[in-house]
């Protein structure tokens, strides 16, 4: 097995070992290169089969391609595919772009309010009709007690102190200094009425691992992480009023992955580019109210 | 193409203060790890506070960027050599934290321990040692750090190392080497120090790059802890596809192979897997899955194993080392969750040997239950049987965790399998019956006057088969018949019996228990008493019929036989007619004579 084998196995053990416990479950979805990577290890664990339904938060300033690839993928693969929304905070324009907000305030609001209680199932959520090949209101209003997200140990600070089961309260709220100890491959897979629990099948896997993988497997991803002919490319993907590219020629996987062995981005945040991060408190603070 | 670099996860332990983050901030900075310019700034912010400059301040420094985006932390380093990657995995030293340490050692394929020569062998230069060694971590070397404040004096180095070694020999550990090092002055980290000129070993970064990556798991007898059974039925999907991970061997299409503790048997028929070249062989580490060649009822839990290998243990009752760390003790007798493998039963604290107590390596017998950070040496019992390997046969098969109330409160590596000695229910009934107050009625005298004998009737089956209507219709039956029968719904019992349990999953040894006893008084009190069963086994039938004793047990199984071996005295197809099941019951009791005559 080289590393990319094991790297995929233990993903792969943990999407099964989340699928075994937790009888509400679902897989947050960001558009991105590392959740995708994740949908991608979940057809691997269920060959083929997706048997998790897929969360969508849509802040509704994604760029458009995120939204039209997500749609294109979710009928093609038969994905569950449900996306969320603040709808309040959009009406009433309570954002960043509209002016009304900061950018950390408007990330509360369109993300982590927005995934707080669409995962509580409180807010409506919208589901992808294979049939009619658009979204519908979803009946379904059961909470998700187990969410399986995307993030990385070497993406910044407080996502490398997450386990791979990692349980929050009733309030979302991560007490970081105490979490429970994983032995070997045991997890935190018991919990309490009204708490839930965190999966992270891809704490282990760093940037590069990401896109040796999608190289080696023929993942398809959104091309804004292509230098396609602007000298720049998207190393991060978010909103558009607050995601920059990075300067880059890499037009291709094998373009990025030298990129990213070259070590011309080691010392530049992967998600410099995110403008949230470097406002006072940034993602640390976001993370502890629920962020992603 | 690109992916022949190997990765190893180096976990770092040892007292605090003794110098783990100064050794770690040296290889960052031996090994080019450092983002440009940081080691400078560093450098120079320490001359402006004059004081002098330590690795150690390196790694706050980094920990103050993290919120930058740079990818260090103080849980795991990253950094190269030549010839591989590392995962460095900072484990902290305060005892406070031997939740996240076990969590690091417990990743790691090998350990470096540091020792401060100066203060010598601390607490948790004791206690870390032996976790490491527990946690299965085989390969630890012994940083002797700080050489510089004892003259980089070799006398001094040998006596600890002596020392430690007679330490390290009473837990069974043979540390892999001894490096004297000075890791704030870089001696013998990188390069080797001229001035230590008695010491030509390897450096650290020649060790790290001497450890063994692979665990020579690959020749071990196969084992395929089975995680679940998968059946997508979406686009015509009609694989049966039994999923897991190999923890140890190969297996191949067309072998033979058999499910413990339930005992079937089937045969390879083909090595699932999505996106990849057809497959012929799963081996050691591989996600992966399985059809077989027949369809054969197995539950996730299940060990699969070769025939032609030697077996695993399969037992109720095992001799266990336990490190505990729940803040609330463990405590004999109660029940907990046991997690094996894909595995999980209710399990019992038997029995305390003896623990030890590792800052001190004192030991002792008299023990009644195991406190925050012990290592006892017990015997467990589960409510039913399991498979498994000694550790020291075959690691991954041989170490569990328990669970607490939701939280994963202790870890440990098995033994031994006892499952010879008399068991916890066996001594507890045998007590129960030496102790059995008997009325002035013979059961003879109450068979007499009801016209029939006791019985105790459980239905099994899959939940949604109608055994339940079966059950009632059964008791009504028999009542229009003048016969002293009672149904019991299960629910009753949930919310009024059993309301102390909760819903815990833990409890479900607990509950099997409460029926047992229930079957036992009605059955002495000689009714007909019918209840049913979700999804049983072997081994519910199997504790339920002991509980129940000196009366008898008839089980009534309706659609899918998910029993290995167990015979039910009635077997009914699901949509079978209320009428005509109970008239095939009513038939089993005439033909053994429970009941001498039924009228519809």
């Amino acid at each position: 097995m080289d590393h990319l084998d094991k790297l995929e196995a233990q993903s792969v053990y943990i999407l099964r070992e989340a699928y075994r416990e937790f009888k509400s479950l679902c897989m947050l979805w960001s558009i991105g290169k590392d959740s995708t990577v994740m949908l991608w290890l979940a057809r691997k664990a269920f060959f083929c089969h997706v048997p998790i339904p897929l969360v969508h938060i849509d802040t509704h300033y994604k760029i458009p391609e995120m939204i039209s690839y997500r749609d294109r993928i979710a009928l093609e693969w038969n994905l569950n595919m449900i996306y969320g929304e603040n709808r309040e905070a959009l009406e009433s324009k309570l954002t960043f772009p509209d002016g009304n907000t900061d950018r950390l305030t408007c990330c509360k609001y369109l993300k982590s309010e927005a995934l707080k209680h669409t995962l509580s199932g409180e807010w409506p959520r919208y589901r992808m009709d294979h049939e009619l090949q658009r979204y519908v209101p979803d009946e379904g209003k059961e909470p998700y007690t187990g969410v399986i997200v995307g993030v990385r140990a070497d993406e910044e600070g407080s996502r490398s102190k997450e386990r791979y089961f990692s349980p929050r309260d009733k309030d979302n709220v991560w007490d970081v200094g105490d979490q429970p100890p994983e032995f070997w491959n045991q997890f935190k897979t018991d919990f309490a009425p009204g708490s839930h629990v965190r999966i992270h099948p891809l704490l282990d896997w760093t940037e590069l691992n990401i896109w040796e993988y999608i190289e080696r497997e023929k993942i398809p991803v959104v091309s804004l992480y292509f230098n396609q002919g602007s000298g720049t490319r998207y190393r991060s993907l978010g909103c558009y009023p607050c995601t920059n590219p990075v300067d880059s020629e890499a037009r291709t996987l094998n373009e990025i992955i030298d990129e990213l062995k070259s070590g011309r981005l080691s010392n530049i945040a992967e998600r410099s580019g995110r403008a949230q991060d470097s406002e006072d408190g940034g993602l640390e603070t976001l993370r502890r109210d629920g962020y992603m | 193409m690109m992916n022949g670099r190997a990765q190893m996860n180096i976990v770092i332990v040892g007292h605090v203060d003794h110098g783990k983050s100064t050794v770690i901030g040296r290889l960052l900075a031996d090994t080019g790890a450092l983002p440009q310019g940081k080691l400078e700034s560093v450098r120079e912010s320490c001359r402006r506070n004059s004081k002098p400059f330590e690795y150690a301040f390196l790694l706050d420094a980094l920990k103050d960027e993290q919120s930058q985006g740079i990818t260090i932390d103080m849980a795991r380093c990253f950094f190269k050599t030549a010839w591989r990657d590392y995962i460095i995995i900072d484990a902290p030293g305060h005892i406070e934290f031997l939740k996240n340490m076990i969590t690091g050692a417990s990743r790691a394929e090998s350990a470096l321990l540091v020792i401060d020569i100066d203060e010598g062998i601390q607490e948790n230069s004791k206690r870390h040692g032996q976790m490491v060694s527990m946690l299965g971590v085989k390969q630890v070397t012994v940083l002797v750090n700080k050489m510089d404040l004892v003259d980089f004096n070799e006398k001094v180095f040998e006596k600890l190392k002596a020392d430690y070694s007679d330490f390290l020999a009473q837990i069974k550990v043979k540390p892999v080497s001894f490096i004297p090092v000075s890791a704030r002055e870089g001696d013998n980290i990188a390069t080797l120090s001229e001035r230590m000129p008695w010491y030509r070993g390897a450096t650290v970064l020649e060790q790290l790059d001497l450890f063994v990556s692979d665990k020579q798991l690959q020749d071990k007898p196969f084992r395929f802890p089975v995680q679940d059974i998968y059946k997508f039925t979406r686009e015509n999907d009609d694989r049966r596809i039994v999923a897991g991970t190999v923890a140890a061997g190969s297996v191949k299409v067309g072998d033979e192979v058999l499910f413990l503790p339930s005992g079937k048997q089937s045969a390879i028929q083909s090595v699932e897997s999505f996106n990849t070249a057809p497959k012929q062989l799963a081996s050691t580490g591989d996600a992966t899955g399985f059809t077989l060649t027949t369809q054969i009822y197995i539950r996730p839990g299940e060990l699969m194993v070769k025939p032609s290998e030697p077996l695993p243990e399969v037992g109720t009752r095992f001799r266990v080392n336990i490190f505990w760390v729940g803040r609330a003790p463990m405590i004999l007798h109660k029940e907990y969750k046991l997690k094996l493998g894909s595995a999980r039963a209710s399990v019992k604290l038997a029995e305390i040997c003896n623990t030890l107590d590792a800052s001190d390596l004192s030991y002792s017998k008299n023990k009644h239950q195991l406190d925050c950070r012990d290592v006892g040496e017990c015997i467990l019992e589960t409510s039913r049987p399991i498979a498994f390997d000694p550790a020291s046969a075959s690691e991954t098969t041989g170490r569990f965790v328990i669970v607490d109330n939701y939280e994963i409160t202790g870890g440990g590596i098995v033994l031994e399998n006892l499952s010879a000695d008399e068991t916890l229910l066996q001594r507890h009934i045998r007590e129960r019956e030496h102790n059995w107050e008997k009325g002035l009625i013979k059961s003879e005298e109450r068979e007499l006057a009801n016209h029939h004998k006791a019985k105790f009737i459980a239905f099994t089956g899959l939940s949604g088969t109608g055994k339940r209507s079966v059950a009632k219709a059964l008791e009504q039956g028999l009542f229009k018949n003048h016969l002293v029968a009672y149904y019991l719904g299960v629910a009753n019992i949930d919310r009024g019996l059993d309301a102390d349990l909760g819903y815990h999953v833990d409890n479900a040894g607990e509950r099997l228990r409460r029926i047992g006893e229930l079957a036992r008084i009605l059955t002495d009190a000689g009714l007909i008493f019918i209840t049913t069963i979700d999804d049983a086994d072997d081994y519910d039938i199997e504790t339920l019929k002991q509980l129940n004793e000196p009366s008898d047990i008839l089980v009534v199984n309706m659609g899918e036989n998910s029993f290995s071996r167990y015979h039910p005295d009635l077997q009914l197809p699901v949509g079978v007619s209320v009428s005509d099941a109970v008239k095939e019951v009513a038939s089993m009791l005439k033909t053994k004579e429970i009941i001498i005559e039924y009228h519809i």
